[in-house]
């Protein structure tokens, strides 16, 4: 009887993964030990070793086969003196009796032989958590994997789960669903335990191990599929904003005015404006589909203890000035204090990401796929510029659009900066 | 010249300080100890220990009371009250110079003497009155521990009024004795003159007696004791103590009245104070509240490098609870990662009455008084094999768990041998355990573990035995 090699589960709560692929070919003679397949989930891609020896006989999943139900039987391995007859007619028992929160997602039929593998975890599949802290993060719908424990060697205990928000870990495990319009920024998690760093901190004399928060994986993940995956191009153009300062200041100093309007403010008014404008550029590329947005959702990049987020103003095309620059004071309070509501950082449609205050002068953003966009500010300067055939001063923004070449094209890119340029330079048109 | 200056100094050489002390050693730091009296503190000398080896000997002279239950027959029974102390005494000693040992091994420097604060960083030490070092350290622990509270009018003399300190090393079995306090130091000590003999009278002032513990296990207490002709006077105090010249006239005050009462002698055992003075404290920003350092979860004062752990920064007073403070102080002043304060909600006690005590967690009250709503079970001794084969059925087990989660709030025993059994819940609690994985644990039968099986079984209505 052939051995059976069943998908295995990598952490409690997988119920499929991806086989990526396999590493070894039917009538490969392998020992125990050897890699023989890579399986991904949502949260690690791992090496999968074989514990016995034998002869792959046949394998039954082939690479690159998305969502095997954990327990399928993905191969078959042929015992010693076993040859490939054995395999003619032979029906695999469909695996192993699954536990039962596994069974009830992927069900499977109990049968007999042991598991025939053991997975190399290369990053965090096991969780380790106390009964207790099982319990209550079941009873609250928090997804452990995204907690950060703080027991020994990084156990998750009850105060972790007590601090965790349900809802949002949960959301990050559902992040790869294709239609999903979670962006790589927006899918971090705002609740202050992904962040905190494991407190396994290994010292030696050279450096200080820092184990990856949740948060840090996601963000090598999602920042490493963008810049390998997306085909960036960048248009810069210098933006003269002592109009949008004279206006901004006139507005500012109105009697009982109960805002402060940034610069900032104002260009996220003004993106969001000229996007309603270029609409081809309000857009997401997905694997069949380029889905053209209806109204602007604008993500903005804020820098939060441990990494980043993007909490998104909703329709800011349509929000006034005023109403636009609180929200946007309060959402980035929000996220410094852990405290977005996932809906408060979900979605977007396009993200500005500001490095002025820091004295950048202008550069190049990563997308935040799978928005189309992303407009990244520099720092306002005086600068020497050239008018009407003599040099003048003018204080001067650079700004830079990322686009996704795949849904924005060159000259829509273009059309679209032009239109930014001319509504940041002239920002009466925000009246309109 | 001796080295005066170290990595960190500890005030105290009790269960305290001495492991403070032990621990840094292992964490390379260079350790002065500083103790007056002796290494191993008042729980190993006065406390702890001795009594210990006390109600060792009034427990094995009750069975011996009782041997004919077990078929056995003893003649000429009685008792050496010399020889019973002097072995209690030669326990302390042994385990003293163990402490001593144990602290040489590690390179700890011991200084014999009085420590005191003396400027930042400094420690003065005195003997007789005279200075014999001055110490600096960027670290320095106060490990001072507690001493009796002593009552006005009521102050040991030694010979009618006894502290813990006189009634550990007794000249006679009192005939007649008064035990002032019904906390784990009265209990235990009227647990042991009792069985020895004296018509035993113990008055608390609270409605109940052992009142740090569960009510049920107060009651269950009581009627044992009672039972066993011991006179239990709760709600109750002691107006004054007149003395004679070989007895105490008592004027104690029961339900609003007072009446006159004799006794051979008098066991104050009325809660404790920190020690707290004479350590150059009036000069530092340590903070006292009511004879307790002030701390923080990390056992930092006031000031900055002065920590304060065990008895003297406060209740629970316990010496495990002082060993537990000292290796989190050192650890954290060392820089050790992943470090949590200490919760009290999960440090067992003992007490070594007959039938003994024990507990961890939160009682039923306090679990109520937080909110939660509890599942409670029950065991008692006389569903228990082994309780019965020992001859001792009576006890009870009791456990809390949250409704909600199957959290394990509480756990409260009283019975035989509890003492020894309270760990295993402490270790559920820690590993954060619920109901489940309790009830999945195989206890070894016969034992009298399986009665804390049984009561969680019994949380659930799923009690096999009773």
């Amino acid at each position: 009887m052939p051995i059976e090699i069943l998908m295995p589960a990598l952490s409690p709560t997988m119920t499929e993964g991806n086989l990526a692929s396999w590493n070894v070919n039917e009538g490969d003679t392998i020992a125990a030990g050897d890699v023989i397949c890579e399986i991904e989930t949502d949260k690690a891609t791992m090496e999968v070793e074989a514990v016995d020896e034998g002869v792959i006989g046949k394998i039954v999943v082939p690479g690159g086969t998305e969502a095997v139900a954990v327990n399928a039987v993905i191969a078959l391995l042929l015992e010693d003196g076993e040859d490939a007859s054995v395999l003619d007619g032979y029906t695999p028992s469909a695996g192993r009796a699954a536990p039962a929160a596994v069974a009830e997602a992927a069900p499977v039929v109990a049968a007999a032989p042991a598991l025939a593998m053991s997975a190399h975890v290369s990053s965090g599949a096991r969780v380790f958590a106390s009964p207790l802290a099982r319990r209550i993060a079941a009873d609250k719908g928090l997804d452990l994997a995204s907690v950060t424990g703080t027991g020994p060697h990084g156990r998750i205990v009850k105060r972790d789960v007590e601090n965790a928000k349900p809802g949002q870990a949960s959301k990050i495990a559902q992040s790869d669903v294709p239609d999903n319009m979670l962006a790589l920024l927006s899918a971090l998690r705002a609740s202050t335990s992904g962040v905190t760093m494991s407190d396994e901190v290994v010292e030696s004399d050279l450096y200080t191990v820092v184990p990856h928060s949740n948060m840090r994986k996601i963000i090598a993940k999602r920042l490493t599929e963008s810049a390998r995956d997306v085909p960036h191009f960048n248009l810069t153009v210098d933006v003269e904003i002592d109009n949008l300062l004279q206006m901004r200041k006139d507005l500012n100093a109105r009697e009982n005015a109960d805002y402060k309007i940034s610069v900032n403010d104002f260009i996220v008014k003004a993106t969001a404006y000229a996007l309603t404008q270029v609409p081809d550029c309000n857009v997401a590329y997905t694997d069949d589909t380029i889905l053209k947005f209806k109204q602007v959702d604008m993500a903005i990049a804020v820098a939060i203890e441990g990494g980043l987020i993007t909490p998104i103003v909703k329709d800011a095309a349509n929000k006034g000035l005023a109403a636009l620059s609180k929200e946007i004071k309060e959402l980035a309070g929000k996220a410094r204090d852990g405290k977005l509501m996932p809906e408060e950082f979900q979605g977007g449609t396009f993200t500005i990401s500001n490095l002025g205050m820091f004295g950048v002068k202008g550069f190049n953003s990563i997308i935040n796929p799978p928005q189309g966009g992303i407009l990244s500010v520099g720092a306002g300067e005086q600068r020497a510029v050239v008018k009407d055939g003599a040099l003048a001063i003018a204080t001067v923004v650079t700004l830079t659009l990322a686009v996704d070449h795949r849904c924005i094209d060159g000259a829509t890119g273009a059309a679209f900066i032009k239109e930014l340029k001319a509504v940041v330079e002239n920002p009466v048109a925000l009246m309109l | 010249m001796a080295e005066t200056n170290f990595d960190l100094i500890v005030v105290g050489g009790g269960p305290g300080g001495y492991v403070a002390a032990i621990r840094a050693a292992q964490l390379k730091m260079k350790v002065a100890l500083v103790e007056a009296n002796h290494l191993g503190g008042i729980c190993l000398n006065w406390g702890c220990i001795p009594t210990k080896a006390l109600l060792r000997s009034s427990e094995i002279y009750h069975n011996m009371q009782h041997a004919k239950n077990y078929g056995l027959t003893v003649e000429g029974l009685g008792f050496d009250l010399d020889a019973i102390v002097k072995r209690s005494r030669k326990v302390s000693r042994q385990l003293n110079g163990g402490v001593g040992h144990l602290l040489k091994k590690n390179k700890v420097t011991v200084f014999d003497g009085y420590g005191k604060l003396n400027g930042s960083g400094k420690l003065h030490v005195e003997k007789d009155g005279k200075g014999i070092a001055d110490l600096t350290s960027k670290h320095i622990i106060l490990a001072t521990g507690a001493r009796a509270r002593e009552l006005p009018g009521m102050e040991p003399d030694g010979k009618l009024i006894w502290y813990y300190k006189d009634a550990l090393v007794p000249d006679v079995v009192p005939e007649r004795l008064l035990v002032i306090g019904s906390g784990a130091i009265g209990i235990e000590f009227a647990s042991f003159f009792h069985t020895l003999g004296s018509k035993t009278t113990v008055v608390e002032m609270v409605d109940r007696i052992v009142p740090a513990e569960d009510a049920e296990i107060s009651a269950f207490l009581l009627k044992s004791l009672t039972k066993d002709g011991m006179e239990i006077l709760t709600s109750a105090g002691v107006k004054g103590l007149k003395k004679g010249k070989d007895s105490v006239i008592a004027t104690l005050e029961v339900g609003g009245k007072t009446e006159e009462r004799e006794f051979d002698r008098v066991i104050v055992a009325a809660g404790i104070v920190g020690n707290v003075e004479n350590l150059g404290l009036e000069g530092s920003k340590v903070k006292v509240d009511r004879t307790h350092i002030v701390t923080n979860e990390w056992l930092e004062t006031g000031e900055p490098g002065v920590y304060a752990i065990g008895d003297v920064a406060g209740a629970p007073w316990l010496a495990h609870k002082a060993s537990h403070e000292g290796v989190l102080c050192v650890e954290k002043i060392a820089g050790t990662k992943g470090l949590h304060p200490i919760n009290n909600d999960r440090i067992p006690g003992c007490t070594y009455c007959r039938p003994q005590i024990a507990s961890v967690g939160l009682t039923e009250d306090q679990a109520k008084e937080r909110g939660l709503k509890v599942k409670v079970g029950r065991f008692p001794f006389q569903g228990n094999g082994k309780a019965i084969a020992l001859g001792e059925p009576e006890g009870l087990i009791k456990v809390l768990f949250d409704d909600k989660t199957g959290e394990l709030l509480g756990a409260h025993m009283i019975g035989a041998e509890v003492t020894e059994l309270i760990q295993g819940y402490g270790i559920a609690m820690e590993l954060e355990t619920t109901e489940a994985e309790l009830m999945h644990t195989v206890f070894a039968h016969p034992t009298l573990s399986e009665m804390m099986h049984e009561s969680v079984l019994d949380a659930f209505g799923r009690a096999v035995h009773f």
